[in-house]
């Protein structure tokens, strides 16, 4: 036991949790924790909006596996946070996020929660649906084992964001601090290991399977098993199709990969999905986007699903062989069985023709001349090293990006996939900078996407945390315009943006390198110099307004619906 | 799949301020409909018992079991084996009676239905039942050509019979 303030008790807990970084910005209900933390040695990030610190946390958090940490005052910093949190939570990303709150108890007689005092917002009640779960401290002395157990909640079992709101008055109080209690929490105990009986009926599936396809979701990225997927996947020559939240588990230029799966997945993997007699997915939820229409999704596959979270089970489509594991221990298990049980595969009537298929549409939809999207994902690449990391925006951006540019390793490319939150992609890639400096960190934007968040331009100069902004600028708000274009008659309501700003202006306003280019030679050029340079650099590329994302499976249809042009109406 | 079958659901939750809003935003935001709602502590103080009845089928009951659970201070749900279950409901039904022959008509109905009369007025009885809810329902609907004029029950709750447990 120590006694200290309740300010003290918070910066000490994150010390112990090997806390290094926060991102936020301060307020009248965090001035005493601002005050430890001004000399405290941690890292205090300045975001300039409180979306922004939430999205950074998140970056740092899918870069780096540990949580990041956010911070922001009561009232509108934290409802501020909300858009950050809600996407943390539909990708599993393990934030932690600290609010400050008026006083729990009067002081100096002082308004108190629940009499609406001045920036009181019920951030409790707010975020109930967003968080896995959330505490209001009630008393300075409850701070150590709160911390511990929001640390505990947030990175264990399925991760999600925790919310800790800190009344101003725990904050300022002093209590006697016992950081040593351990955590006690009846109603959460995560599962980690597969059922034995499961595991063999996997295993037997599998060695039986003449057309399997591995199906890999975020779940195998969080649990660091991309290793074990790609050493089961070889084993039996499983092709791997991987969600957005997946993607990275396997090397995409590797044989068996597939590229990703749904309404914009590649040709290849809608396709052949359609053929498969054993479905594993791992770590992934059946979400629409990837599904097309359940009634035509794997009609003839027995389908296995390891997921961390019982309440995936089942919950959107019926599955013939659930396990509820760590996607780790799992294929670890299911791998080594098979590897038992048979010789591994050196060819098979399936690996030959998804090889045929791989070919039949490689490079199909890169296409030459003009700054196209596709070729400038492909030519990207190639000035990159593998371990680069990419972030996105939201809508055709994210997607050119997520169909074209191959991600090599895993934790490498992270997007807002389950909320699809425009604004993601700066405060992500200087979140995900933070967590690794040592290698290039480059956001692929929208301009309607980059603008909801620009303002981290400026927190990128200050704070040091140089990336390479690239905003595929179409003018418009494309997906929307895409849509409209497609199923609303070219009916532009509110989807064009028009020239407007001049990014180039824009980023020299905030002090960083901005550079537009008008051919792939000086796109190239750009980034290059963009590599080398130790501030940000924007990359302003115009492309044409009325470029559409292909492939694309339109809603309501089936994943072999898929068409990858305008003309096609019917299935190729 | 139909969506009417009534579950009677049994919730063992840590007794402290603001679990009855996370079960209860569960339910609202994956559309479940609540029926109705009971909550006291247990015979441990640490914890409370809700007893929930929702209408489902048995996938959205799973789902509903199942994302309840992940709560932190969901202890334990329990879906009831009616067939095995203690259930009771208590309702107070305050009856119009308008002279001396339908009041004695009510009280006949109140002794044949085992139930307790708590208050009288010049013009109304309160009646207390308790029972399950299909008694209590054919109490109301005898009491309803008399006059109800106000009604209240409590929803219902239950426990497992016999020596099981449900284990905290
Ligand atoms: C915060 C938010 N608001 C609105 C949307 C709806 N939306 C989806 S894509 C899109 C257009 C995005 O425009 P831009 O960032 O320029 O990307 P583009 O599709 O043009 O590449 C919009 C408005 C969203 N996903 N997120
Ligand atoms: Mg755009």
């Amino acid at each position: 036991m120590v006694k200290m303030t309740g300010a003290k008790a918070i910066v000490e807990a994150l010390k112990r949790q090997k806390v290094k970084h926060i991102f936020g910005i301060p307020g009248g209900a965090t001035l005493d924790l601002y005050d430890v933390l001004y000399s405290s040695g941690l890292r205090i990030i300045l975001a300039r909006h409180e979306q922004g610190a939430a999205h950074m946390a998140d970056g740092y958090a899918r870069i780096s596996g540990v949580p990041g940490v956010c911070t922001a005052t009561s009232g509108p910093g934290g409802t501020n946070l909300v858009t950050g949190i809600a996407t943390a939570y539909m990708d599993s990303s393990p934030i932690i996020a600290l609010t400050g709150q008026v006083n729990s108890q009067a002081v100096n007689s002082s308004y108190v929660i629940g009499r609406d005092a001045f920036q009181e917002a019920d951030i409790i009640g707010i975020t109930t649906p967003i968080t896995k779960h959330n505490f209001q401290v009630k008393k300075a002395c409850d701070i150590p084992s709160v911390l511990k157990e929001a640390f505990y909640i947030a990175s264990t079992g399925r991760p999600g964001p925790v919310v800790i709101d800190l009344p101003k008055n725990t904050q300022k109080e002093s209590a006697e601090m016992d950081f040593s209690s351990p955590i006690k929490i009846r109603g959460y105990n995560p599962t980690y290991n597969p059922h034995p009986v499961q595991v063999r009926r996997a295993v037997e599936l599998l060695c039986k399977a003449e057309r399997p396809i591995m199906l890999a979701g975020g779940g195998v990225i969080s649990s660091n098993a991309s290793h074990e997927a790609v050493k089961l996947a070889e084993s039996i020559l499983m092709p791997v199709t991987t969600t957005l939240m997946g993607k990275g588990v396997i090397p995409e230029n590797h044989s068996l990969a597939l590229g990703l799966l749904g309404m914009h997945g590649s040709i290849e993997a809608n396709k052949l999905i359609h053929e498969a007699d054993v479905l594993l997915n791992v770590g992934a939820r059946f979400s629409d986007r990837t599904t097309g229409t359940l009634d035509d999704f794997c009609p003839d596959a027995k389908i296995i699903h390891i997921d961390i979270d019982t309440a995936e089970i089942g919950k959107n489509f019926k599955v013939d062989l659930p396990i509820v594991a760590d996607a780790k221990s799992a294929l670890k298990e299911i791998s080594k069985q098979v590897t038992q049980k048979m010789i591994r595969k050196e060819t098979s009537v399936w690996f030959d023709r998804i090889q045929q298929f791989k070919e039949q549409y490689k490079d199909l939809l890169i296409k030459e001349g003009g700054l196209k999207p596709p070729k400038l994902m492909v030519e990207l690449r190639k000035l990159v090293p593998n371990n680069t990391i990419v972030s996105t925006g939201v809508g055709q951006n994210q997607m050119w990006a997520a169909l074209y540019f191959k991600a090599i390793e895993p934790r490498t490319f992270i997007t807002s996939g389950g909320l699809g939150t425009m604004g993601f992609g700066l405060p992500a890639a200087l979140g995900a900078k933070v967590a690794r400096p040592d290698v290039p960190v480059i956001n692929i934007d929208g301009d309607g996407s980059f603008r909801m968040t620009e303002q981290e331009l400026a927190t990128s100069l200050l704070e040091d945390i140089p990336v390479i902004v690239i905003i595929l600028n179409n003018s418009m708000l494309g997906m929307v315009a895409q849509w409209q274009r497609l199923f609303y008659g070219r009916r532009y309501a509110s989807s064009e943006l028009k020239d407007s700003p001049d990014f180039v202006k824009l980023a020299e306003a905030y002090g960083v390198n901005g550079i537009r280019v008008g051919s792939v030679k000086e796109f190239i050029k750009a980034v290059k110099k963009g590599l080398s340079n130790d501030v940000t650099t924007v990359i302003d590329v115009p492309i044409s307004p009325e470029e559409d994302v292909w492939p694309m499976v339109p809603a309501g249809a089936g994943l072999r619906d898929v068409i990858w042009t305008s003309k096609e109406k019917k299935r190729g | 799949m139909t969506n009417n079958q009534t579950y009677i659901l049994s919730f063992i939750v840590e007794n402290k301020p603001g679990v009855l809003y996370q079960i209860s935003n569960m339910f609202r935001r994956r559309s479940f409909n609540i029926e109705s709602l009971t909550v006291g502590p247990t015979e441990n103080e640490d914890f409370a018992r809700m007893t929930i009845t929702v209408k489902g089928n048995e996938n959205t009951i799973e789902q509903l079991t199942k994302q309840t659970n992940k709560l932190m201070d969901v202890i334990k749900v329990t879906i009831l084996d009616k067939k095995n279950t203690v259930m009771r409901e208590i309702a107070l039904i305050k009856i119009f009676t308008a002279d001396s022959k339908t009041r004695s008509e009510v009280i006949q109905y109140v002794d044949v239905f085992r139930g307790h009369i708590v208050d009288v007025s010049l013009d109304s009885l309160i009646v207390e039942m308790t029972g399950d809810s299909n008694k209590i329902n054919a109490f109301i609907d005898l009491s309803r050509p008399f006059g109800i004029k106000e009604l209240a029950r409590t929803g219902i709750t239950a426990l497992t019979r016999g020596r099981r447990v449900i284990k905290k």
